[in-house]
């Protein structure tokens, strides 16, 4: 079928077979690869995209489902002058990343979690990333990071 | 891991999308958020010819005050369900339990109406809406019909929606005992429930109790008969029939059955 | 002030978090253009004989380019041939698979093993059709009984390899000294269980290759592209010069990704055999069974010691399940009898393993390998001797750590430890922890019969590190007349933030600022020679390697910049500050990197280094961890878990305290949630994300980490490894406090992982004694 989303603020059209996972869409069609595929059970989050401005599992929709609507991706954080987003700055500045691999679909989920709740408390965090799974860093950095990112954001 | 082929349709009202699966038989499936279904699909352990997505359907998606009820669409996300100002004040046993289900994402997605169609024991919503004593709407070729919950969940996976009846509604009477609870007891924040509690006033329900979300009917007369939590909570497993996986056997169910009970009846009582 | 020894922020970190790191997936290099996608057929059933394969069905199905069998690989070399006589047992030089009748095939031949083994692939056009395809092949199984418990795989009434004539691939060590325990007040000896875990790198595997005009390249998510290079070599019969390996970036790994397996074999030949570049990425369902699994022991500890609290003699005994193949012979058991006795000065240790085959998945190398099984084991054996004698589980520690004068001290388990401080590591984390406040919040929960009692757990623990030191590792540093530098590491990161790690060493040797060094590994074109990252081996070899190698820089570059400023060479000094040459004491006499650079002729500034190190070191610490257990369901929560890990000198703070918090997460995670489960047939229970249990961020605290280098000896940095330190000592600390949370109903073991549902059964049938008791 024919699907266009707006990723990152362009329009990518493309003719897919039926059962595309959005997650391929982006990857393969829109050619972000950022956006990893960690497991089969929609357990792992590698693959968190915003979806209208919303955390979604991008290999859990089919491209068909995101028809229409706008995505953003990790390649599309930063501003256009290439100004990192602050949980971008933050996973930095907090070494909250090892390997890299969960990391767009942390960060994705970490941007979701800060702009349904600008100020959350520690425990607030480490539920709200539930379900995005990391193996290097013991999520204690991660942590730091967001909370970090909503301080400098004026959360706190 | 992707899906096995299928074609996919999106319906633009209710009555396409009950028009589209009545066409393609019973191998065509309803499509909501898709967070029950796609993963089964990946699996291959779902193999439909024929999806119609009615994840955008405005008409299936709101929450609405309805004087004596609310009423709820079933393509309402379990994160609209979560924020809901009107749930947090009417109905706070559906809003917290549809802010437990899954993590954040899940809810971005999956809704109530793909949960309780769905039928999965271990879900939360099911014996959620069996606590609150909520009536389904169903669409049909044949027409709308209504369902009691209580008669809605009729095994494993399986529901009292006849093939290419869509779940359209969920109405639930407003609670006339304030007092409500939901326990749900899992390894990690992120699993489904091993056993999950869900109370309002009197109404006790299981959550993977059996092959179906159960009332705690024993509990329940107990506690009309005046038994204090405890007591009550003492029946939790009578006439359930949980199974046996990698979490728990049988016994461990039953134990955590009669705990979560009686947690959720005195966290009830002291909400109430 | 120097940049060593500070927090600086990663280099690597920009990319990853903008377009994200360029995986073997992500690849999107001319040669791999149009690549194949290799899917493969897995055995569905652990053991069986395979009566026919048959393809015709999958050939011809829309974008198949093949479908390959064992029939099909006809252009390979023979196997080496086994090695005369028996394997060097258990020994260090022997962590390689077993050949002769334990040989491990590429393609399954005529039998299947474990589910997962790979029995055929399918090459398509695209991911979608090779699902599709693999599908139609049709393999007819008979079924053979599964071996999957380990008194059976010992009893060896089904034989996974009739031509071996035992399940037992290794035997090692001596039979149990009868006296060994006379002189001792109380003995106390248990069966214990160290689960097998799955090691869930994130990425899982995925290798890409191409072979074209001779050549072959193979890219693969490794921790060792060199090593790789020369697997492939010896598996196709090819000079390693016509071989090119790249390691782009991998995404965790863990010891799970030491060289290249049969798997990433296969897809290189694939490639080879069709002409066709391929590239296959694993899914999570065939990465955890397809992948290796780690620990896998079972173990008899027993110890001994006197009611004052000395330890007099400890045995521990290991059954070493290596599933379906010998892939590291008799290694990992060989290092946990190596490290038994831990931190201790016991006077009488012994150690004996049996390597068994069973139709699960192969075990080997997983964050620490070997040593962690060691640590458990002894963490447990000193907690049940504490329990038995009624001392303070503190107390007995203090008592038989190695005290500091005893160093270099030669262990019970024959190895020789370095340096440590192991009694004050025990303090600073029982002063930190609050340890008598929580022994008290304990008795008074205890007191009041509250339903959430309170755990504190302890585990000291010595490891080795760099235990292959004498391979040591290469770099070379070169410093262009643009004043940048390049090093060249034999040392991969998958990351640790090697990049970060190695620039710093270059800006603080030379004085070149670190974002003007570039750090180039894992590709054999450029790094021909190396040896790569495990055994927590790289700041200790590998950035030793450039430490040494930058040296020889500065001394070639003090000749030159002697030469350039007329000088002799004695009388120049480095500004490591500003990055210049000068005369001593005079600044205005400097030249910049870039002008002597510039000035050292065609061979320009460049320096190799070898690094090889005479001997291992041995980082230790302790770990206290704090649980609430909920008496009334079993679930426990980890709420506070206070460390010393210390790895000597600290290069960077922030990249050491990021592998302890990683070590820490995965220690508790396999003493609370994670085990790889099978049922009777050997089919795994545990196959997805969804059963088998990752640690998630909502199920940990934050972590207390306290500092302490206690500088190695054997090399220039003082550093020892840390890699794995975390996950050794999380594992015992917090298994330990889960059996302290529970220990006043009369549990004195709990195995792992503690999952609500045997907490509770140990609770309940602990409760049934002691009301059985009462009512007698």
């Amino acid at each position: 079928m024919n699907v266009t989303v707006t990723v990152n603020g362009s329009q990518v059209e493309a003719e897919v077979p039926d059962r595309t996972l959005l997650v391929h869409f982006l990857r393969d069609v829109a050619g972000l690869t950022a956006t990893n595929i960690g497991c089969d059970t929609s357990s792992c989050g590698a693959c968190t995209v915003l979806l209208d401005g919303r955390s979604v599992k991008s290999c859990t929709m089919l491209a068909a489902q995101a028809d229409g609507r706008s995505v953003v991706t990790l390649e599309g954080l930063a501003d256009g002058d290439g100004e990192l987003h602050a949980v971008q700055r933050a996973f930095r500045a907090e070494h909250g990343l090892q390997c890299g691999f969960c990391t767009p679909g942390m960060v994705m989920a970490a941007v979701s979690l800060l702009s349904e709740n600008p100020d959350p408390s520690e425990a607030e965090v480490r539920t709200a990333l539930e379900g995005n799974l990391c193996r290097c860093t013991g999520y204690h950095n991660i942590v730091r990071a967001v909370l970090a990112a909503a301080g400098e954001r004026g959360g706190r | 891991m992707i899906p096995a082929p299928f074609t996919y349709k999106r319906a633009s009202s209710v009555d396409e999308a009950v028009d589209l699966v009545a066409r393609d038989g019973e191998d065509a499936k309803f499509l909501a958020g898709g967070h029950s279904l796609l993963p089964l699909m990946k699996l291959r352990l779902a193999v439909p010819q024929t999806l119609v997505d009615i994840g955008r359907l405005g008409e299936l998606s709101y929450i609405r005050d309805e004087g004596d009820h609310i009423a709820v669409g079933a393509a309402t996300t379990h994160g609209e369900l979560a924020s809901s100002g009107l749930l947090g004040r009417d109905l706070p046993l559906l809003a917290h339990a549809a802010g437990q289900v899954g993590d954040p994402q899940v809810r971005h997605c999956g809704t109530i109406g793909g949960s309780l169609a769905h039928a999965d024991p271990a879900a939360d919503l099911p014996a959620v809406v069996l606590a609150l004593d909520a009536t389904l709407v169903a669409r049909g070729p044949a027409g709308s019909r209504e369902i009691a919950a209580a008669d809605f969940f009729r095994g494993l996976f399986e529901t009292a929606l006849e093939p290419g009846e869509l779940l359209t509604e969920i109405r639930i009477g407003k609670p006339a005992a304030p007092g409500w609870a939901f326990q749900k007891f899992t390894k990690r924040a992120i699993d489904w429930a091993i056993v999950g509690v869900a109370v309002q006033g009197g109404r006790v329900a299981l959550v993977n109790m059996d092959q179906t979300p159960v009332r705690a009917v024993a509990v329940e007369s107990a506690l009309a008969d005046g038994a204090a939590p405890a007591e009550a909570a003492a029946h939790a497993a009578a006439g359930t029939s949980p199974s046996e996986d990698l979490n728990a056997t049988r016994a461990y169910r039953e134990h955590l059955a009669r705990v979560l009970v009686r947690r959720a009846l005195e966290a009830a009582q002291a909400a109430g | 002030m120097s940049i060593l020894g500070t927090r600086v922020v990663r280099t690597e970190d920009p990319l990853l978090l903008t377009v994200g790191g360029t995986y073997v997936d992500d690849l999107r290099v001319p040669e791999l253009a149009g690549a194949a996608r290799v899917t493969f057929v897995r055995s569905p059933v652990a053991h069986a004989l395979i009566t026919g394969i048959d393809v015709a069905a999958a050939r011809e199905a829309p974008g198949v380019v093949a479908v390959l069998t064992v029939a099909d690989i006809d252009d390979l070399p023979p196997p080496p041939p086994a090695p005369e006589g028996e394997p060097p047992p258990g020994s260090e030089a022997a962590p390689l698979p077993m050949g002769g009748p334990w040989a491990e095939p590429l393609l399954a031949v005529d039998r299947v093993r474990f589910v997962g083994e790979p029995v055929a692939m399918v090459l398509t056009d695209d991911t979608y059709a090779g699902e599709d395809a693999a599908e139609l092949v049709s393999v007819d199984y008979e079924p053979l009984p599964a071996v999957v418990d380990l008194d059976a795989a010992v009893g060896g009434e089904t034989l996974l390899f009739p031509a071996a004539g035992t399940n037992v691939a290794v035997t090692a060590g001596g039979p149990a000294d009868g006296s060994a325990f006379d002189g001792c007040d109380v003995v106390v000896e248990r069966t214990i269980v160290n689960q097998r875990l799955a090691p869930v790198s994130m990425e899982g595997r995925a290798t890409a290759a191409s072979w074209a005009d001779g050549k072959l390249t193979v890219w693969v998510s490794t921790q060792n592209a060199q090593i790789s290079r020369f697997i492939f070599a010896g598996a196709f019969g090819l000079d390693p010069a016509a071989i090119r390996v790249v390691a782009p970036d991998v995404g965790g790994a863990f010891g799970a990704k030491i060289g290249a397996d049969r798997d990433a074999i296969l897809v290189a030949w694939a490639a080879k055999h069709t002409g066709r570049a391929v590239r296959w990425v694993e899914t999570r369902s065939e990465n955890l069974v397809g992948m290796t699994h780690g620990r896998a022991q079972r173990q008899h500890i027993k110890i001994g010691g006197t009611r004052d609290g000395r330890i007099l003699a400890y045995r521990n005994e290991v059954i070493q399940d290596t599933g379906a193949y010998p892939r590291m012979s008799g290694f990992l058991p060989f290092l946990t009898g190596l490290m038994a006795s831990g931190p201790y000065d016991i006077g009488h240790v012994e150690t004996a393993n049996r390597v068994v085959v069973t139709n699960t998945t192969p075990i080997s190398a997983y964050r620490g390998a070997g040593r962690p099984e060691a640590t458990a084991a002894v963490e447990r054996a000193v907690d049940l001797f504490a329990a038995e004698i009624g001392m303070d589980p503190a107390e007995v520690r203090r008592i038989n750590l190695v005290p500091p004068d005893k160093f270099p001290y030669s262990s019970g388990g024959g190895a020789v430890y370095d340096s440590g401080e192991y009694v004050k590591a025990l303090d600073q984390v029982l002063t930190a922890a609050g340890y008598e406040e929580l022994r008290a919040e304990q008795a008074r929960r205890r007191e009041r019969g509250d339903p959430l009692q309170l755990g504190i757990g302890l585990a000291s623990y010595v490891e080795i590190t760099a235990a292959d030191a004498a391979g040591g590792e290469t770099a070379k540093v070169m410093v262009h007349d643009d004043g940048t530098a390049t090093v060249y590491t034999g040392s991969s990161a998958h990351g640790q933030g090697h990049h970060t790690a190695w620039a710093m060493l270059v800006q603080g040797e030379l004085g070149i600022p670190m974002e003007r060094v570039t750090v180039l590994h894992g590709d054999t074109d450029l790094v021909p020679l190396g040896t790569g990252t495990y055994a927590s081996r790289s700041l200790q070899l590998g950035g030793t390697a450039v430490h040494l190698a930058a040296v020889d820089v500065k001394e070639q570059a003090r000749a030159v910049a002697a030469d350039l400023l007329e000088a002799s060479a004695p009388d120049l000094e480095l500004d490591t500050e500003r990055g210049v040459w000068q005369v001593r004491g005079d600044p205005a006499s400097s030249r910049t990197w870039a002008e002597v650079a510039a000035h050292a002729g065609p061979d320009g500034l460049a320096a190799d280094a070898n690094f090889t190190d005479g001997q291992p070191t041995f980082p230790f610490g302790t770990h206290l961890a704090v649980v609430e257990l909920d008496t009334e369901t079993g679930k426990v929560a980890l709420i506070r878990h206070v460390t010393v890990d210390d790895a000597g000198t600290v290069l960077n703070p922030l990249l050491a305290e990021g592998q302890r918090h990683g070590g820490i997460a995965q220690g508790a995670a396999q003493a609370l949630l994670e085990e790889m489960v099978y049922d009777a047939d050997g089919n795994p229970v545990t196959g997805t994300l969804v059963d088998y249990a990752i640690v998630t961020a909502a199920e940990l605290p934050s972590f207390e980490l306290l500092s302490s280098e206690t500088p190695a000896t054997s090399n220039p940095l003082g550093a020892k490894g840390i890699g794995e330190a975390g996950t050794i000592g999380a594992t015992p600390a917090v298994q330990n406090a889960v059996v302290d949370a529970v220990s006043h109903l009369g549990i004195r073991h709990l195995d792992m992982p503690a999952t609500p549902a045997r907490v509770w059964a140990a609770i309940n049938e602990a409760t049934a004694r002691t009301a059985t008791r009462e009512g007698q």
